[in-house]
């Protein structure tokens, strides 16, 4: 019997123990294109058998990091240690490690099968041998009935699972993932996500994958980076991004946000007293103790947030009075535009858990929103 | 979509009666039975049975063969590398020159670019004839074939290359394997121009030209320059009729190409659903 | 060894046609030059020697002092060379815009067809141009005689009663030359038409442009780029031109391909033609240097 995905999950922790060692060491490794830094002294370690996403806007430098790994670029300073091993000046062709790639970047003169057995071929592989292989990763993929056919002649799913063979075939130590999901629809996209997880449990492999979707990183990787102007702003898993951001802009760049400033007025016993600056006072549960009349904000994520039409008991603290600006149907759930009496807008959002509401909030009413203590992180500036 | 004008079909209709027209005339006036290459005289095949006793007609055709066949391939090998160089590798020392040395023949007056060879020819102490001319024609047209494979090479995913390199193929291996396959039509098209434009140059050819080497574009001029005669009409529909031949046969089995990967392209759809 | 043999593998693809290009296209221009500057000797070949390495730094320095721009200075004394260089430019110029009018409708034309059949039309613009030059320029002999073709069907149709003499005068070398060139002048400006997107054309409509006003104030502009590709590949080598002005223009017509052609051919004088060569050069040297930019830029942008 296979173990469930969520038990291997709950335990894979390699990064908390102290003991454990690296896969991969990134270090202090910096990539210039002339006048333009695309990575910047940047640090990172992923672990086996970890699924590791890297995650950011488009001219990041995530894309830069991989092709570094892969071996298209050599950086600039700093040094990337594989399983022991510094890659420094090993070309492409010599590194353990393979790549699918973003535009799949499958060979258009030869069939699928000649494509997924092309890195056997140049390891000089014995002929039977990359037969055998090839069936198996044809079979691990689907695609079977498709050996003969060539690139032009498939979908572009299958070409996709194409790629992926063709990058598995060799069992490298490490796949290389460049936004492979990038050229699919969205149903397609989120079934080959809980394939590729799947996939990556079997054969116990290290994957790290480039991507721009958060929920494509959310989704699949046990780790996630961000990334912004060629530095890795927070690494952590998914549950820890979303729920405890490190700075303003991981909590504004991963989900939807809003974000109170103000000045620290009071911090003890674990929790901070925050005047924001449209005067609405805050208190919220924190473990560091922020100075008096330091500069701070609050983030609080939109489904945190309660709306009603009466002022929640604990008014005025953590509470303020508005109406309602703008309405979103999404189906599973409504989001609430609140235009407070200072002018901010604060975005609410609440399950639609029944098909019928009595009575529901329309445009223009008068209505409190309201948070928990625990509700936001505070965010130091 | 817009419809397709009046005034846009005719400039089309007209434009293409003016290229075609002249060739038109030329050709059946080959078949004039007078000598006379105005005025019709019924229907003669006189003309073409002559050139085959042209013994130095021949010849020059022979000549031109060879030199055709032969700088064609050198300036595919070369064009197709300085196509490379220009397009892969976008810093290396001299490269503005070396992007003025390939796009400059393409435009460059003939005169120049053949007095120029020839004086080389004559200041290095080569003897002129076949190779001179093969020479000076590899030089012009390597540029024609770079401009072609470039093209090509411009519109071509390079993370298919990245792709073999990763899966652990040498540069050089990546080139025979992939690169080269990928851009063959492109190179073949090189080879096919190059081909065409040796045989018609005639001002490069006169240039570097030495005794005993004469090229049917030169013979063709020198008869044209006493006058214009059925003859000429007949070798020239020839060759003409050999142009089309070709052009007509490559964009056919281009077209069925297309049309197969068409279908290819639809059963994979259908295949899905 | 295998690292070894792609790094040499990298540098061969620059320098074999580097090399190749720097020996037969630039070398012989500087041998030109050369020659240009050394007196003309009766000796065969007819001037005296380059460079004779065997004389040392020396040597070479008593043959630069021997240089003489004698060649240039009878270039310019003789009136025959200025008129020929001007007429070639007003020639070459005249043709060209010829050759934009006549040809942008057909490109516009082309680029406005059905799609199914611009593959067709593309292929029969560059048919014309993988027949031989030679023996398109020779066709329209045989139609502008003046017992010629045209001259046949112009008296045929009663437009006129005495045959238009057109041979050996300009208006042949006009012909000739947009004939000829025109499928230059179309490819470009079609490729540049046929990319454009049509929604902004309907755009411009929509924001109140008549269409001739949407043409010249979009269409146009966008098909700058091709324009300018288009008139340089045919001025540039129009310039120079050799057969045409040979072949249609008769004895009368001066245009320099054909005086260096006969300097070179009739009158063997090797160092006079190559003074030619240089002045043609260094009049085309402008107007070649700015159609590599366009083709660099052009690259750029495909990338």
């Amino acid at each position: 019997m296979m173990k469930s995905l969520g038990s291997i999950r709950r335990s894979f922790a390699p990064w908390a123990d102290p003991a454990s060692k690296p896969f991969i060491s990134v270090r202090n490794v910096t990539k210039k294109f002339g006048d333009f830094t695309a990575v910047d002294d940047l640090s990172l370690n992923i672990y086996t058998r970890e699924f590791f996403a890297l995650l950011g806007a488009s001219g990041c430098g995530k894309s830069t990091l991989l092709r570094m790994l892969a071996g298209f670029e050599q950086p600039t300073s700093g040094e990337i240690i594989l399983d022991g091993q510094n890659l420094a000046g090993i070309p492409p062709y010599r590194r353990p490690v393979n790549m699918m790639f973003q535009s799949y970047a499958l060979f258009p003169h030869m069939t699928v099968e000649n494509n997924i057995a092309f890195g056997l071929k140049q390891d000089g592989m014995p002929k039977a041998d990359i037969a055998e292989r090839v069936a198996q990763m044809l079979k691990l993929v689907k695609l079977e009935k498709f050996s003969q056919r060539k690139p032009h002649q498939l979908s572009g799913g299958q070409r996709q699972r194409v790629a992926l063979a063709r990058s598995l075939a060799k069992r490298p130590k490490v796949l290389l993932l460049d936004e492979p999901l990038g050229a699919l629809d969205k149903k397609l996209r989120e079934e080959t996500q809980f394939e590729l997880m799947d996939l990556q449990q079997e054969l116990g492999l290290t994957f790290v994958i480039v991507t721009h979707d958060q929920e494509e990183a959310m989704t699949m990787a046990d780790r996630i980076a961000v990334m912004s102007h060629g530095k890795v702003v927070q690494v952590a898993t998914p549950a820890e991004i979303y729920e405890a951001p490190n700075s303003r802009f991981v909590a504004d760049f991963i989900g939807d946000v809003n974000l109170f400033d103000g000045t620290v007025t009071s911090a003890e016993g674990g929790s901070v007293r925050i005047e924001t600056t449209g005067g609405i006072p805050l208190r919220m549960a924190s473990a560091e103790k922020p100075a008096n009349g330091a500069k701070a904000a609050v983030a609080i994520r939109p489904e945190k947030i309660r709306i009603s039409r009466q002022p929640p008991a604990h008014a005025p603290i953590n509470a303020a009075e508005g109406e309602i600006w703008d309405i979103g149907y999404l189906g599973d759930m409504t989001v609430f535009h609140v235009r407070l009496k200072d002018g901010k807008v604060v975005k609410a959002s609440a399950l639609n858990a029944v098909r019928a509401v009595e009575d529901p909030l329309g445009y223009d009413q008068q209505v409190w929103v309201s948070f928990g203590e625990d509700a936001g992180v505070v965010l130091k500036d | 979509m817009e419809k397709w004008s009046r005034f846009n079909i005719a400039s089309v209709v007209l434009g293409f009666g003016f290229l075609y027209l002249p060739i038109v005339l030329l050709v059946i006036f080959s078949f004039n039975e007078s000598k006379l290459v105005t005025v019709w005289a019924g229907f003669s095949t006189k003309w073409y049975s002559q050139l085959w006793h042209n013994q130095g007609l021949l010849d020059a055709a022979w000549v031109t063969i060879r030199v055709g066949l032969l700088s064609a391939t050198c300036a595919t090998v070369l064009g197709t590398l300085a196509a490379l160089a220009l397009v892969r590798y976008s810093r290396f020392r001299g490269r503005v020159l070396f992007s003025g040395m390939v796009y400059a023949p393409l435009v460059m007056p003939e005169v120049i670019t053949g007095l120029s060879l020839l004086l080389l020819f004559v200041a290095i102490g080569f003897d002129r004839g076949f190779w001179t001319i093969t020479l000076a024609h590899i030089t012009f047209t390597m540029c024609f074939v770079a401009v072609v494979v470039q093209s090509r090479l411009l519109s071509f995913d390079q993370s298919i290359e990245e792709a073999a390199l990763d899966l652990g193929a040498t540069p050089v291996r990546t080139f025979f394997a992939i690169t080269l396959p990928v851009i063959a039509p492109a190179v073949f098209s090189g080879w096919v121009l190059a081909f065409t434009l040796s045989l018609d140059d005639l001002v490069i050819s006169s240039f570097t030209t030495g005794p005993g080497a004469t090229t049917l574009p030169m013979k063709i001029y020198s008869q044209v320059r006493l006058g214009v005669t059925p003859e000429i009409n007949a070798i020239c529909t020839i060759l003409i009729g050999i142009v089309a031949l070709g052009v007509v046969v490559a964009s056919i089995v281009t077209k069925r190409r297309e049309v197969q990967r068409e279908r290819d392209e639809r059963a994979a759809i259908a295949a899905i659903g | 060894m295998a690292k070894l043999s792609s790094a040499l593998a990298s540098r061969l693809v620059i320098i074999v046609p580097y090399a190749w290009l720097l020996f037969f296209f630039l070398i012989p221009f500087f041998i030109v030059l050369r020659i240009s500057l050394s007196q003309t000797t009766v000796a065969m070949p007819p001037y005296t020697p380059v460079f004779d390495l065997a004389g040392g730094l020396a040597g070479i320095l008593d043959k630069v002092r021997e240089f003489s721009v004698d060649n240039y200075v009878w270039l310019t004394e003789d009136a025959l060379y200025f008129n020929a260089y001007v007429s070639s430019l007003v020639i070459a110029s005249i043709s060209t815009i010829l050759t934009l009018l006549i040809g942008y409708p057909i490109a516009y034309g082309m680029a406005k067809a059905p799609p199914a059949i611009r593959p067709t039309l593309l292929m029969m613009v560059i048919l014309p141009f993988w027949t031989s030059f030679l023996i398109r320029v020779y066709a329209w002999i045989a139609i502008l005689k003046p017992e010629g073709l045209l001259n046949q069907f112009l008296i045929a149709i009663g437009v006129i009663d005495q045959p238009l003499i057109i041979l050996n005068t300009n208006s042949a070398i006009y012909i000739g030359i947009v004939y000829s060139y025109l499928p230059f002048m179309v490819l470009p400006i079609y490729s540049a038409l046929e990319k454009m997107d049509h929604s902004l054309i309907e755009a411009a409509q929509d924001l109140g442009c008549t269409p001739i006003r949407a043409f010249w104030r979009v269409t146009f502009p966008l098909s700058l780029p091709g324009v300018v590709a288009g008139c340089l590949l045919v001025f540039i080598p129009a310039v120079g031109e050799f057969v045409i002005p040979d072949l249609l223009g008769g004895s009368e017509t001066l245009m320099i391909g054909k005086t260096l052609w006969s300097e070179f051919n009739s009158n063997r004088d090797w160092p006079v033609s190559s003074a030619v060569a240089i002045i043609l050069l260094m009049i085309l040297v402008v107007p070649i240097v700015y159609f590599q930019n366009v083709q660099a830029k052009a690259d750029s942008e495909g990338r």
